[in-house]
């Protein structure tokens, strides 16, 4: 199965929502109530958020056809969405001069960050950066073994200290270390944490000041790992992790089962955030960069182009 | 969590509260919204669709049109569907089999499994007094066996020890074989995390169950999670039969639609719900309490026995025969702040106080201003705590400078003391405690509420530490308290 597929999989429940309701549709000049509700629950199902699926509803209302079957609509529907989509695709970019370039990964808890970074850590190398990963979660149990079997996996050296250690004192070794060596990127795993608990979000923006202290421009890239099963709460989360550590990124994991991540819609239109990738799968490989086409094709139930 | 549904819906509410007359055109408007803070609380489309119809249906009927207070009527038919949509009894696991009872937890990537693994274990342990162990089968993920390991350390539960190379299956055989032998109660089996479209692994799921024969099979829900909670409860129920459904991540912030689709959509009750990331912050999942909580009525159960839980009874009844008396000292007020402390803080404490729910000012208290309070208290000498009138300037600039504080700081810890004493006077006078817990019932008329702006409501949460059984029944009735304060 290839990603498009999975990722066209995930999204084939709405797609046959709208399927069912838009079919049997043959000319109209402008849809009628009925069959713009059924795009709006639609793509509320789709976890877009009632607000980001009212203002496609209206967007589509607006319109005027002059021959409208089932295909049609759907690619008008993804039109909209690759509207609001496009802007913000952009690839992670290795930049950082002097070396190395930091990237911080940061989420709630078991949103897919430590295999996130293996995947980013893969695509990189492949592209012959050298690359060091640093365990900063010292919390979570066997957390740093999760993140040392990774580089072995894709041959990247790894920096840890101890269970219960201090984040902060890791990474700082981390840049210092990647510094020394000269090592193209240094990317930071941190641990889990709801956005909510004010003292770890306190602790998060601590490891991020001393990324900085040897490095004045670390870390970056900071991403923020969301899970594509995530409802409207990953609004919350962005807000207020880039509020204490500054995201500059978003990447959306878990998007192989049948969530559809419409919430990085809502997410695009309120942060305007860039978004690097999607993870699709638990392979070093599954990690894609994020094609706002595909995704707002596989949205609105078109087959890949 | 569920605080933002609960703002949205009394916001709602308070539109048709005290209206004579309500036509069918503004229930259906008011309806229209309850839909839309349902959605937005992440509350499965299906779920909603169908609570919002039924709610109407009952709320246009002649029941309202003849009420006398038809808003009142909308909110309190509101409420039942809420407390039937969530299920109305705590369900308790049925672990009632010859042992070892295998409890095997399945779920998606991240849901939170081998924590919620070690947290049930060790309330089994601890609370049931059963002889439990944990098996990891998650050959999946790296490191995720050893996880488990360190967390049955950390909990005091045994552990499988790991064989390298084995297959899900193998581990459950030899879990089972294992705890059989060694004549433990319950044997827990944390498998790996799959998506419920992944037909490999599900299958695999099957052979598991198949094997084990499990007593309960617990279904982990992250609370954070959007409209697609209905294809994971279908997708995993019509493969295994699950016997009930955890919800983790309950502390985030998430407005809790997954807690209300969950019950709805698997037909299973909600069994336990994670709480915090130390492994004892693990609760029975109480469904009329969480149906209050959403509709800002409090929990004042939850908050009664967590009081009872932390709070000392002889401390209790030390400081109560005090307080009769009309004495209150500086130790009375450090033992009280402890106490509030233990039960999880200030904030934790307002969320259970019913009338609290729309205070701003309760989820915006300063945490710290209770620590700085105890510091202030421990830099004083024990004369000074039993006799605050003995401290004078000098005396001030020394606790201020022992405890990190200002002289100000001392200040209003003193006049907040004074008028804690003093409404102590007052109380005495007015007859005793029976009249304070109604005082407190109401939300109004909190002692010093005023002239402290740093605590905020600081005060009220303390009481039901001493006060708190009854509290309840200072309740005023029925739905007052959607109110905003």
């Amino acid at each position: 199965m290839s990603w498009l597929d999975r990722l066209t999989g995930g999204f084939r429940k709405t797609a046959d929502r709208i399927g069912e309701n838009i079919s049997g549709l043959t000319s109209k000049t402008a849809l009628d109530t009925t069959t713009l509700d059924d795009i709006e629950e639609a793509l509320i199902a789709s976890d877009l958020g009632p607000e980001a699926s009212k203002r496609i509803r209206d967007a589509i209302a607006a319109r005027r056809f002059e021959q409208l079957d089932e295909r049609g609509l759907r690619t008008i529907l993804a039109e909209e969405i690759e509207k609001i989509l496009t802007p913000v695709a952009k690839p992670l970019d290795i930049h950082g001069f002097p070396r190395p370039h930091v990237i911080l990964v940061i989420g709630v808890n078991g949103s897919g960050k430590t295999t996130t970074i293996g995947k980013i850590g893969h695509h990189l190398m492949e592209q012959d950066y050298g690359v060091l990963l640093a365990a900063g979660d010292t919390f979570r149990a066997a957390a740093i073994e999760q993140l040392k079997i990774w580089g072995e996996r894709i041959h990247a050296p790894v920096i840890a200290g101890k269970e219960g250690g201090d984040p902060a004192s890791i990474v700082f070794d981390g840049v210092k270390q990647a510094t020394e060596t000269g090592i193209d990127v240094l990317i930071v795993d941190t641990a889990g944490r709801l956005q909510n608990k004010q003292h770890l979000m306190d602790e998060l923006s601590k490891v991020r000041r001393v990324l900085g202290k040897l490095n004045e421009a670390a870390p970056h890239d900071v991403i923020l790992v969301l899970d594509a099963t995530t409802g409207q709460n990953a609004l919350n989360q962005i807000e207020v992790f880039q509020e204490t550590a500054g995201v500059t990124g978003l990447v959306m994991t878990k998007l192989d089962g049948t969530a559809r991540g419409g919430v990085l819609v809502a997410a695009a239109e309120k942060f305007g955030l860039p978004i690097h990738a999607i993870g699709v799968g638990e392979g070093v490989d599954d990690l894609r960069p994020f094609d706002p086409r595909a995704v707002a094709r596989a949205i609105a139930g078109l087959p890949p182009q | 969590m569920f605080d933002s549904l609960s703002d949205r819906l009394s916001g709602v509410f308070d539109k048709l509260r005290g209206r004579g007359a309500l036509s069918e055109t503004e229930v259906r408007a008011a309806m229209r919204e309850v839909r839309v803070a349902l959605l937005e609380a992440d509350v499965a489309l299906p779920v909603a669709r169908e609570f919002v119809e039924e709610v109407t249906e009952r709320a246009v009927g002649e029941e309202v049109v003849r009420s006398v207070t038809p808003g009142q009527m909308v909110v309190k038919i509101v409420n039942d569907a809420l407390v039937e949509l969530l299920g109305s009894t705590n369900a308790e696991l049925d672990l009632n089999t010859s042992p070892p009872a295998v409890v095997m937890m399945v779920g998606l990537q991240g849901s939170g499994k081998t924590t919620t693994t070690a947290k049930l274990a060790k309330r089994l342990k601890e609370k049931d007094r059963k002889k439990v162990m944990m098996a990891s089968l998650d050959v999946a993920r790296p490191a995720a066996q050893e996880q488990l390991a360190v967390l049955g350390r950390q909990a005091g539960v045994d552990t499988l020890p790991i064989v390298a190379g084995q297959s899900p299956t193998d581990i459950a055989k030899r879990a089972l074989e294992s705890a059989r032998l060694q004549g433990y109660d319950v044997l827990m089996l944390d498998t790996a995390g799959r998506l419920h479209v992944d037909q490999q692994l599900m299958d695999e799921m099957n052979a598991i169950a198949a094997a084990s024969k499990p007593a309960e099979t617990l279904l982990v829900v992250d609370s954070l999670t959007g409209q697609d909670a209905v294809n994971v409860a279908k997708g995993f129920g019509a493969e295994v039969e699950l016997s009930g459904v955890i919800l983790t991540r309950m502390d985030g912030d998430a407005r809790g639609g997954a807690a209300l689709s969950m019950r709805k959509v698997t037909g299973k009750p909600i069994k336990f719900a994670g709480t915090g990331e130390g492994l004892d912050a693990i609760e029975p999942f109480h469904p009329d309490r969480v149906a209050g909580r959403i509709l800002g009525m409090g929990d004042v159960v939850s908050l009664v026995e967590k009081a009872a839980e932390t709070v000392k009874m002889e401390d209790a009844e030390r400081l109560a025969k005090k307080m009769e008396k009309g004495k209150f000292d500086l130790d009375d007020l450090a033992l009280q702040i402890k106490q509030m402390q233990a039960m999880g803080g200030v904030g934790a404490l307002a969320k259970m106080m019913p009338g609290m729910k729309g205070m701003k000012a309760a989820g915006d208290v300063d945490e710290k201003a209770l620590t700085r309070l105890e510091a202030m208290m421990s830099s004083m000498t024990p004369g000074e705590r039993a006799k605050p009138k003995i401290i004078n300037a000098k005396r001030k600039i020394r606790i201020a400078k022992g405890s990190g504080t200002t002289v100000q700081d001392v200040n209003k810890l003193l006049k907040m003391h004074q008028q804690m004493e003093s409404a102590m006077k007052k109380l005495k006078k007015m007859g005793g405690f029976g009249k304070l817990a109604a005082m407190f019932g109401g939300g109004k008329g909190l002692p010093g509420g005023d002239g402290m702006p740093d605590l905020g409501g600081a005060l009220p949460g303390g009481l039901p530490g001493l006060g708190g059984p009854g509290a309840p029944g200072g309740l005023p009735p029925g739905f007052d308290k959607f109110s905003k304060k």
